[in-house]
């Protein structure tokens, strides 16, 4: 069943002004449960309005959204309940942390949420051991912690509500690489441990590629298309005409492609390329 | 967009009042100012409206701004048309009932301080319609230069003022953002007593202190790394010049003025 | 001519006074560096390794503990030489937003040259020209928040540039855009050098920015561990990755078929040299 689906979805902001912008134009969508959705599109390609939708931060101006089943806005007393289904990690969330404690601040969500103190309490730690940030750094403040960690906190947070799904809006921007490749892992684990859905927004095709079970990519507040990485990057061509930048690998095989080498497969990943190539070579 | 909201209530354009040089127009609006209570006839506020009205036909300010900057103050203008008007009691009566009466005097009054009103906000409000903030700040912080003479730091003031505006969008822009990401967590803002509100917002404070701190330390990095030191001895590369468009400012408010005095001698 | 910018036996530490008893963290070594003029070096190193604060002795921000930087001939040290220095090595930083002053581009553009006392007719001079050579002219009368990330950081270059300085500092500067405000920044970068030949450091965490430059320094606690040309550092794939850094994917590939036993070069670091060589070994096979 889709956890998440839309029907003829609109967003326009400034309605009336001179400022008028249609930023999600009548899109239908389904995410099926247990995916790992990456989402790519430029600036202003209506990818983080879009999103903002999924739990009720946002109202449609028209179309509906139905998370688990049930249509968001149909009851708005029921509204808070299933944005508790959504959870969604905004870009460079550790600007969010505000509680006296590490503890605390995980808890915030749970306890909103009007969980019990064993459950609430369950739960920081679990989620605290599952992005790695050991016991001792729970009882101290987040404004210590460094970039990182303070980036681990603000996404436990998120993740300590349970949510069906899981939003992260690029989580890994300004990281190093060992940054990067941590916090993609410890998302990755826990897609695997929890089998969640998630919705990974990032600039970075090479991250969307090697993590994603499908990718869905916006342009001009539309769906391009919702498809698996090996479809997405078959049509390359067109993603790169649309200004987004394809993984390098994809890039040096098309080119191989165009020069006459007959390779039948869409090269997104670096292993992947690697084990064609040798099998290629090992054959002739 | 929140991002679009624009700060004050400058209206671009391209007109010879846009085009004044703004310590002038500031100059000029006090004298605009003293205009108004130097006139002590309705006559003479009349040459204050007919001044007013001249100065908006040739700013091309479109007329809804006028209404738009009266919204505010219609509250204050009903109590002073009220007050004068039951509170009056000397002149020819016009209207008795009860303890309610209503003298010549009393409308001719309330009909005076109310146009007086009107005039004085409409005639200022022009001033910032036509100038934008940044202007305004580096026009105020020329005419009170000779301060620095008497030690009030009147450039550390001004490049305040300039921050300030800068940074308004972007803060309101944070804040947004905060509120939303604490929405996603749950956090309740929109129901409940004031209390409760009260402290629904503290998960938005906290960040948005944090940040402010954060950026205004970058901030004063970057203003460091530009060679920032203070007032002294910088220079302005948009440099406030008197034109032509002024003296003929100038001279226009001084025959209204004049006119005022005849009419008030006159009458 | 000596070198532009000279580091010697640099050493710089952070105390943290709020701890009691104040806590010292030693962030730079004993840096030797020597950065010569019209230059594109890059600087490599994870979070925390002290490559920003490294940058921020090359304009007497951070003034050294002991050693000593001089820059153009000029001693950080000296506190005369301060407004000289900061005149000849520009900085940009991350934050595009929290790095512009003014309510209009121009007016930001114009800021460093107000605060060094440039003559008006000249500052209009010289704004006009950095923004045209960041290609943001026709937005110079802008709100500087209603710009994209990409537009704001080429503001804060140009902001830089019209102090004429031999020299950019560039603190990740991409850091926070997206794909196109990064292609547009490295392109301005990159012009600044090659036209007009200012001296560029660049930090950055993304590999193939550092594989535009004509050289690369890595960083790792406090240290310079690799100081050599782009192909040389990025074909040590596993030392750079024990560091906490990576290389570009066409490096990983080659370095991949080498390991399994092809003959190609590890020192692949553009797109153009991975397609040339694996159209050779494919023919070769």
């Amino acid at each position: 069943m889709a956890v998440i689906k839309t029907e003829n979805l609109s967003y326009v902001y400034g309605e009336g002004t001179p400022f008028r912008k249609i930023a999600v134009d009548n899109v239908n969508i389904e995410i099926e449960e247990g995916e790992f959705v990456g989402v790519i599109g430029h600036t202003g390609s209506g990818k983080s309005t879009l999103i903002q939708h999924f739990n009720g931060l946002l109202r449609p101006t028209s179309g509906k959204v139905f998370v688990d089943g049930e249509e968001l806005w149909k009851d708005k007393s029921k509204l808070r309940a299933l944005r508790f289904k959504v959870g969604l990690v905004f870009q460079y969330p550790e600007y969010q942390l505000f509680e006296e404690t590490v503890y605390k601040d995980i808890a915030f969500g749970p306890t909103n949420m009007g969980l019990s103190r064993d459950e609430i309490d369950r739960r920081v730690r679990e989620t605290a051991r599952m992005v790695g940030l050991s016991p001792s750094l729970l009882e101290k403040s987040p404004f210590d912690l460094s970039g990182g960690q303070k980036r681990r906190v603000a996404i436990a947070g998120v993740m300590a509500m349970e949510p069906k799904v899981l939003i992260l809006d690029e989580p890994a921007s300004g990281l190093d690489p060992k940054g990067r490749e941590q916090i993609l892992g410890l998302i990755r684990d826990y897609h695997k441990t929890t089998r969640n859905t998630i919705l990974l927004i990032s600039h970075s095709m090479e991250d969307v590629a090697k993590h994603s079970s499908k990718i869905l990519v916006m342009n001009n507040a539309q769906v391009f298309c919702y498809d698996t990485p090996q479809r997405v990057f078959h049509r390359a061509n067109e993603l790169e005409q649309m200004g987004l930048a394809v993984p390098q690998i994809t890039r040096v095989f098309n080119r191989l492609k165009a020069r006459g080498i007959s390779i039948d497969e869409d090269v997104y990943t670096v292993d992947f390329g690697r084990k064609l190539l040798l099998e290629r070579l090992k054959k002739e | 967009m929140i991002k679009d909201i624009t700060i004050g209530q400058f209206f671009p354009g391209k007109s010879p009042v846009h085009r004044m040089d703004p310590r002038v127009k500031i100059v000029l609006t006090m004298v605009f100012i003293i205009m108004l209570f130097v006139a002590d006839k309705i006559w003479g506020l009349l040459i204050g409206i007919a001044f007013t009205v001249f100065a908006y036909a040739i700013s091309r300010i479109p007329g809804k701004m006028i209404l738009k900057c009266l919204k505010p103050i219609v509250p204050i203008i009903i109590f002073t048309a009220v007050l004068n008007l039951f509170f009056i009691r000397t002149g020819k009566k016009l209207f008795e009932a009860g303890f309610i009466l209503i003298t010549d005097d009393g409308v001719n009054t309330a009909v005076f301080m109310v146009v007086r009103i009107i005039c004085l906000i409409v005639g200022t409000s022009l001033l910032t319609y036509t100038t934008s903030p940044i202007d305004l700040t580096d026009a105020i912080e020329r005419l009170l230069s000779p301060l620095k003479l008497i030690k009030v730091p009147v450039h550390e003031l001004a490049m305040m003022m300039t921050i300030a505006l800068r940074f308004i969008p972007t803060l309101i822009e944070e804040t947004d953002k905060i509120m939303s990401a604490q929405k996603a967590r749950g956090a309740d803002m929109e129901t409940g007593s004031i209390v409760k509100r009260a402290r629904a917002l503290v998960p938005v404070l906290i960040p948005l202190f944090v940040s402010s701190f954060r950026r205004a330390e970058e901030l004063a990095l970057a203003m460091e790394c530009r060679c920032y030191h203070g007032g002294e001895g910088r220079t302005r590369m948009k440099q406030l010049k008197v034109s032509c468009v002024d003296f003929v400012a100038v001279a226009v408010t001084v025959v209204f003025f004049a006119g005022i005095i005849v009419i008030n001698h006159l009458v | 001519m000596s070198d532009f910018i000279q580091a010697k036996n640099l050493k710089f530490s952070y105390i943290n006074e709020i701890e009691e008893p104040p806590v010292r963290t030693e962030v730079l070594k004993d840096i030797n560096l020597e950065i010569h003029k019209g230059e594109f070096v890059a600087v490599l190193g994870h979070n925390g390794s002290g490559k920003s604060t490294l940058a921020k002795c090359f304009n007497a921000i951070n003034i050294p503990e002991s050693g000593t930087v001089t820059v153009n001939g000029l001693d950080t040290k000296d506190e005369d030489n301060l407004l000289e220095i900061r005149k000849t090595a520009g900085m940009v930083f991350q934050n595009p937003d929290n790095q512009i002053v003014a309510t209009i581009v121009e007016e930001d553009v114009a800021f460093a040259l107000e605060n060094m006392g440039v003559e008006p007719n000249e500052i209009r001079k010289r704004v006009d020209e950095a923004l045209k050579t960041v290609g943001m002219y026709e937005y110079r009368e802008h709100a500087p928040h209603k710009l994209s990330g990409g537009q704001k950081q080429r503001v804060a270059i140009a902001g830089v540039i019209a102090m004429q300085p031999e020299c950019i500092l560039l603190d990740e500067p991409t850091a926070m855009l997206d794909p196109k405000g990064r292609a547009e920044v490295m392109k301005t970068i990159k012009q600044l050098n090659r036209e007009h030949g200012v001296t560029i450091v660049l930090i950055t965490h993304y590999m193939e920015e550092a594989a535009q430059a004509d050289r690369i320094v890595v960083i790792d606690s406090g240290d310079i561990v690799m100081d050599n040309v782009p192909k040389k550092v990025f074909s040590q794939v596993s030392t750079l990755k024990n560091l906490g850094l990576d290389v570009p994917q066409v490096t990983q590939l080659a370095y991949g078929l080498k390991k399994a036993g092809y003959d190609i070069s590890t020192e692949i670091i553009t797109e153009d040299e991975c397609v040339e060589a694996l159209e050779r070994i494919l023919a070769d096979a």
